[in-house]
């Protein structure tokens, strides 16, 4: 119900979000994306491009910018962040690391690209959200097995790697047609911390380690622990992707011919923008999206919601759940959505069955216990926000009038007792009357 | 003569008439202070439980009241209100409300509530009247009447707004008392089921029931030992056993218990005794002596074999249960160490703590001087009524000595004797005086004049006898051998008048300081209504209204189904004045949940937390008296609960508490108190307050002075700091990377350096 009432709050609070997830005009998004150089701009286009394209208002500023601010009277101007300046030691205007963390913590979404050279303010922002760059300011991921084969790049950290997340929700339904290009630095992640996802991972042969330096002693990060990009998404369903490398969204990047060293298999063109939009998407919650709207339950042969229920009632729940697609809200089919009778623990899960028409519901009796019961839907799954709904509903005792009047098995005792009246009657007459 | 008697009867009952309504008068007023020192306001802690429960009652009405689920407390439990309240007060109110509504007088529940404890009092006054005035006469009647309308013990639960069971628990008390002596002295049916319908009353009113269902088998039994055998003492105790058990059995929170618990079983087996001396008078009024001789051996000895093996049977069965079939609150009146050693939630209420000495000279003040008199009166001559009020007063006493709460019972008990003593004493007194005069007119024939001078007094005593001894047809010799005596002991009692008019004298003014005590007591002691507190300054006096303003808080700036935690004390208040759901309250029925309550308030934060948030808290508070120095505060009864908690989990020890065995809140605290969550949200920023951190009720400086909430946010602290509102604060949105932040880049963004270190500084302060 919280959480309900959290989404229904946030999607009211502010004109601009409420768009966000609107039929009417689904995708009339502000976000701001803050650039070292302008140049990126245009060496970046076709993702700028992919993003306008999808009906994005992209608002670009020098990170450096004095005028920078990302809200106004309290209300949020952006509905997202982009942060394609890794050596920007400090932002202009009102923009710090808390202002950028509230931004988060409000339930915006970031993208945040690093490279070569990243500044520590890029690296706290990562570091807040889970994500811990390699602390060697010099250090590059290197990969001497699976390389992508190039003129310039003799060091071995124009990696490629194909390494990416099974997930259908982050990466689309499209299988990834070729490896992705990647030049930049390692992150890792806590593998405690289950709000951060590996989405793009370093073959078991890369490192991380300056290039340029002879290494004396074994890199920190290596093998497949290296993750190239990660996702994180908040408690809040924030979302944020991390990127280590800022070249991975780059024109070039995208354009470039892939081949790999050792594959006899040249791509035409490297996976990245495929990588990359489908990344976007999911991170601008065009897919993954759910809400729960609509919970009801009723007792079984009624359609008033009760304030109560009576122990050993029967009961209906329902709860519709729709997914958003970027443009509208889709009936959500799944089979594994429970529902939880609760109190202090579970004392009925079920699996509600639905219509295919985004409409779970299930019947269950209640418990023969009193108390303050809840109906809770806790559904977590890879890629998708969280569901957590709970609706609280006390469950009372019978009344003195719902007990049975007569119980066979005390009929003995009825008996007793109005023979031992009638006996009694007789001898009070016989006991004053018998002379 | 027969006409002046009936016109002197008269004035005295016009007379008595108007002292008894005086003295309504007076037991209602004098409880009125509270009212005005402070406000109409329902007291303490109880009084606001009974408050919403009537309020329930007069909005949805009995059936609904009987039936009804709490689901606002011992979340996520629940209680069955209906099931588990004594309903009587809350029906009393709830009635009076209703008559006053339909007469077209718009009185609102809580005035009501409020007024119900004086009302109630001057019915006790009647009430013990009637019972004195049935054992020893108008005179000691009218004065009991007078003590108990102001006795201190009894004004402290019921001044105006102390809205508690206690309240009309006493009068029923006292009426069943009345009831039971009258019924012994008649030997009337009638009141027999009048005081099986008292009984009723009481039961629905107070737990104390139990003592009128203990204490009146045992005068029962007094009587058969001591050989006052009657058919009034049947009529007196058989219909009562019968009656009152069936009608108790029908109150829900007893039900069962009238037959299935060890309070009960004693009247039980003096019923079964009571029988037994029955059938065996019958068969000696029946058969021959020397028959009855022999059906008596043989009785004895096969009910002997029959007796014991029952005996062993009950014993055995008793002893199967693991409380031995008693009730923990009654377990601690049989053996008073019991509670302090096994239940630390009973031995932590201070009213179930042994009362101190001077707690009984300022509860019943000269009473307790004038009780032993007015026992030497009821043995002058012992009858079975007054022989009652011996017994009466000697299990109260020793009862009250075990609990603060039970001078209460002691009361009564009290105010009856003191009446008989300072009754009989001015009775001889005044007479001394009177038939001196008397005497020195005729003082040649004496033995001729004796009986004269005595004739009008004579009379009166017929005229006073005379209802009783309608019933005592049986025993008419033996009354008026007792008049003779009377006659014989008047003469050998007078004093000199020198002595007499002292004497006379000096009771007055041993009644002025009783009076004087008592009205002292019902303004400055017992009306406070503990939920605004007053402290008397040089500029005047101050009014801590602390409580309510956090309640108010609450009410107004939290979501109606958010859940409150405190501890326990406060639940009651919680659900009444700020209507909030709250995890434990007063009625202490489930320890488990009182001990993860205790559990989490002596855990350390993060293990507080994630207690409070598997129950769904959003906001915790505590009561924190270190500002001002209100000394019952929860660091007070920290303690309490640590052994509370530590008694279901066992995690928590009490001496990780203590350094030394000394309970300690300064420097030499022991780690595991300073980290409690209870230290801490009572001590978060009290540095801040007055700069050294030095707490007024513990008189020292605290230990840790500065510290940091990490899952506690505060939300609210009133003014004097007594009631602090913490939120819990939801779970982190983002989870921190390990890599630590670098000092590199927070001292050069002035501003991400300064968030959090941003002071919250407290607007209501």
């Amino acid at each position: 119900m919280a959480v309900l009432r959290l989404i229904a709050a946030l999607l009211m609070l502010s004109p601009i979000l409420s768009l966000a997830f609107s039929p009417e005009n689904p995708t009339n998004q502000r976000i701001l994306v803050l650039l070292d150089d302008l140049a990126i701009k245009s060496s970046h286009s076709i993702f700028f491009k992919s993003l306008t394209d999808r009906g994005y208002n992209l608002d670009f500023k020098l990170a450096d910018d004095p005028k920078l601010s990302l809200q106004r009277y309290g209300q949020y101007l952006y509905d997202g962040l982009i942060i394609f300046a890794p050596s920007a030691e400090r932002l202009g205007g009102a923009l710090d690391l808390p202002a950028v963390l509230d931004f988060v913590d409000s339930g915006h979404d970031l993208i945040l690209a690093a490279d070569t050279t990243t500044s520590d303010l890029i690296r706290d922002i990562a570091a807040e959200c889970g994500v811990d760059f390699d602390e060697d300011p010099e250090a590059l991921v290197i990969d001497h097995t699976s390389y992508a084969i190039s003129k310039t790049d003799t060091g071995h950290t124009l990696i490629v790697s194909d390494n990416v997340i099974d997930s259908k929700v982050i990466l689309g339904e499209k299988k990834l047609e070729a490896p992705v290009l990647f030049q930049g630095i390692a992150h890792s992640l806590n593998p405690a911390n289950s709000l951060v996802l590996k989405v793009l991972s370093a073959s078991p042969s890369a490192y991380s380690a300056n290039p340029k330096a002879e290494i004396s002693n074994p890199p920190a990060l290596i093998g497949s622990s290296i993750s190239l990009v990660s996702v994180v998404q908040g408690r809040n369903n924030a979302r944020i992707v991390i990127s280590g490398s800022l070249d991975l969204f780059s024109n070039k990047f995208m354009k470039s011919a892939v081949k790999t060293f050792g594959s006899s298999v040249e791509h035409g063109k490297s996976g990245n923008e495929q990588f990359v939009s489908e990344l976007s998407k999911w991170v601008f919650h065009e897919r993954g999206h759910l809400k729960a709207v609509n919970v009801q339950h009723h007792k079984i042969g009624e359609t008033v919601e009760p304030a109560t229920y009576r122990i050993t009632d029967y009961l209906e729940y329902s709860v519709e759940i729709f997914e958003w697609t970027g443009k509208d809200w889709k009936p959500y089919v799944a089979d594994d959505v429970q529902v939880q009778f609760y109190m202090m623990s579970p004392y009925v899960l079920k699996t509600l069955s639905h219509n295919n028409k985004g409409l779970y519901s299930t019947s269950f009796q209640v418990p023969d216990v009193y108390g303050v019961f809840q109906f809770k839907i806790e559904y977590r799954r890879l890629g998708y926000t969280s569901l957590s709904l709970s609706k609280q509903i006390p469950v009372r005792p019978f009344r003195h009038n719902e007990y049975e009047r007569f119980i066979i098995s005390a009929y003995p005792y009825y008996g007793g007792a109005f023979s031992m009246m009638a006996g009694f009657f007789i001898f009070g007459l016989v006991f004053l009357y018998h002379k | 003569m027969a006409a002046t008697a009936t016109t002197k009867d008269a004035t005295g009952t016009v007379l008595s008439a108007i002292i008894l309504i005086l003295v309504a008068v007076l037991a209602f007023s004098i409880r009125l202070f509270s009212v005005i020192k402070y406000e109409s306001v329902i007291h303490e802690f109880d009084p606001y439980f009974n408050y919403r429960v009537t309020q329930y009652l007069s909005k949805n009405g009995v059936y609904d009241f009987w039936n009804w689920f709490d689901d606002r407390t011992w979340y996520p439990l629940g209680r069955v209100i209906g099931g588990t309240v004594y309903p009587g007060l809350t029906l009393t109110a709830g009635t009076m409300w209703w008559i006053f509504n339909s007469l077209n007088i718009p009185l609102s529940v809580e005035t009501v509530c409020v007024f119900t404890a004086p009302i109630f009092s001057a019915n006790a006054a009647w009430a013990t009247y009637l019972l004195t005035k049935e054992v020893k006469g108008i005179g000691a009647g009218l004065t009991a009447a007078a003590l108990i309308a102001m006795v201190p013990s009894y004004i402290s639960r019921s001044v105006a707004g102390s809205y508690d069971n206690e309240a009309v628990a006493i009068f029923a008390l006292v009426f069943t008392f009345y009831l039971y002596i009258k019924t012994l002295n008649t030997g009337s049916l009638f009141y027999a089921t009048l005081n099986a319908l008292a009984y009723f009353y009481m039961v629905c009113s107070w737990g104390g029931y139990t003592f009128i269902i203990n204490l009146i088998p045992m005068h029962v039994l007094l009587c058969i030992i001591t050989g006052r055998y009657s058919s009034r003492l049947y009529i007196a105790y058989a219909p009562l056993v019968v009656l009152g058990t069936l009608l108790a059995a029908l109150v829900p929170v007893v039900g069962f218990n009238a037959v299935m618990t060890s309070e009960h079983f004693g009247s039980f087996l003096v019923f079964i005794i009571l029988n037994v001396v029955a059938l065996g008078h019958y068969i000696k009024r029946t058969v021959s002596a020397k028959m009855f001789k022999v059906a008596i051996t043989l009785v004895i000895s096969f009910g002997m074999v029959v007796s014991v093996a029952l005996a062993a049977i009950l014993v055995a069965s008793v002893a199967a249960s693991p409380t031995k079939g008693w009730s923990g609150r009654s377990l601690s009146l049989l053996d008073p160490t019991y509670a302090s050693k096994y239940i630390p939630i009973i031995a932590s209420v201070s009213e179930h703590q042994p009362p101190t000495w001077p707690s009984y000279f300022m509860d019943i003040n000269v009473l307790a001087f004038l009780v032993p008199a007015g026992i030497i009166a009821c043995f002058l001559p012992l009858s079975d009524a007054s022989s009652f009020l011996v017994l009466y007063i000697v299990t109260s006493v020793y009862f009250s000595g075990v609990m603060v709460r039970l001078m209460l019972v002691l009361a009564p008990a009290a105010c009856i004797l003191s009446g008989i003593a300072l009754s009989e004493a001015f009775a001889v007194l005044t007479r001394s005086i009177k038939f001196k005069q008397d005497k020195s007119e005729v003082l040649m024939d004496e033995s001729n004049n004796g009986s004269k001078t005595s004739q009008p007094e004579k009379d009166k005593e017929i005229v006073r006898e005379r209802p009783s001894k309608k019933s005592r047809r049986m025993e008419k010799e033996n009354v008026e051998k007792v008049l003779e005596k009377k006659e014989v002991k008047q003469w050998s009692l007078l004093l000199p008048v020198e002595a007499s008019a002292v004497g006379i004298l000096l009771l007055i003014v041993l009644g002025s300081f009783y009076v004087v005590h008592c009205v002292w007591a019902a303004a400055e002691a017992y009306s406070a209504p503990s939920i605004v507190l007053s402290s008397h300054t040089p500029e005047g006096v101050h009014v801590f209204d602390d409580f309510r303003e956090a309640y108010a808080w609450l009410s107004h700036n939290t979501d109606i189904d958010d859940k409150v935690a405190s501890w326990w004390d406060y639940g009651y208040q919680t659900t009444a004045m700020a209507n909030r759901t709250v995890i434990v309250d007063n009625n202490t029925w489930n320890n488990t949940h009182i001990a993860t309550v205790g559990t989490a308030m002596s855990s350390p934060e993060r293990q507080a937390w994630e207690i409070f948030q598997s129950l769904d808290v959003k906001y915790v508070f505590v009561v924190f008296g270190g500002l001002v120095g209100y000394p019952s505060d929860d660091i007070n009864k920290f303690l309490w609960m640590v052994r509370i908690g530590g008694g279901v989990f066992p995690h928590i020890k009490e001496p990780d508490y203590l350094r030394d065995g000394q309970y300690r809140i300064d420097s030499q605290a022991t780690p595991t108190m300073l980290n409690s969550l209870m230290y801490k949200l009572s001590y978060y920023r009290f540095t801040e307050a007055d700069g050294k951190g030095f707490d007024r009720v513990r008189r020292t400086e605290i230990g840790k002075k500065y510290f940091k909430l990490t899952h506690f946010e505060e939300v609210f602290t009133t003014h004097h700091w007594m009631v602090r509102i913490y939120k819990l604060k939801p779970p982190k949105n983002r989870l921190r990377g390990k890599n630590k932040k670098r000092s590199k880049s927070s001292s050069k963004g002035g501003k991400s350096s300064s968030w959090k270190k941003q002071e919250k500084r407290n607007p209501w302060h």
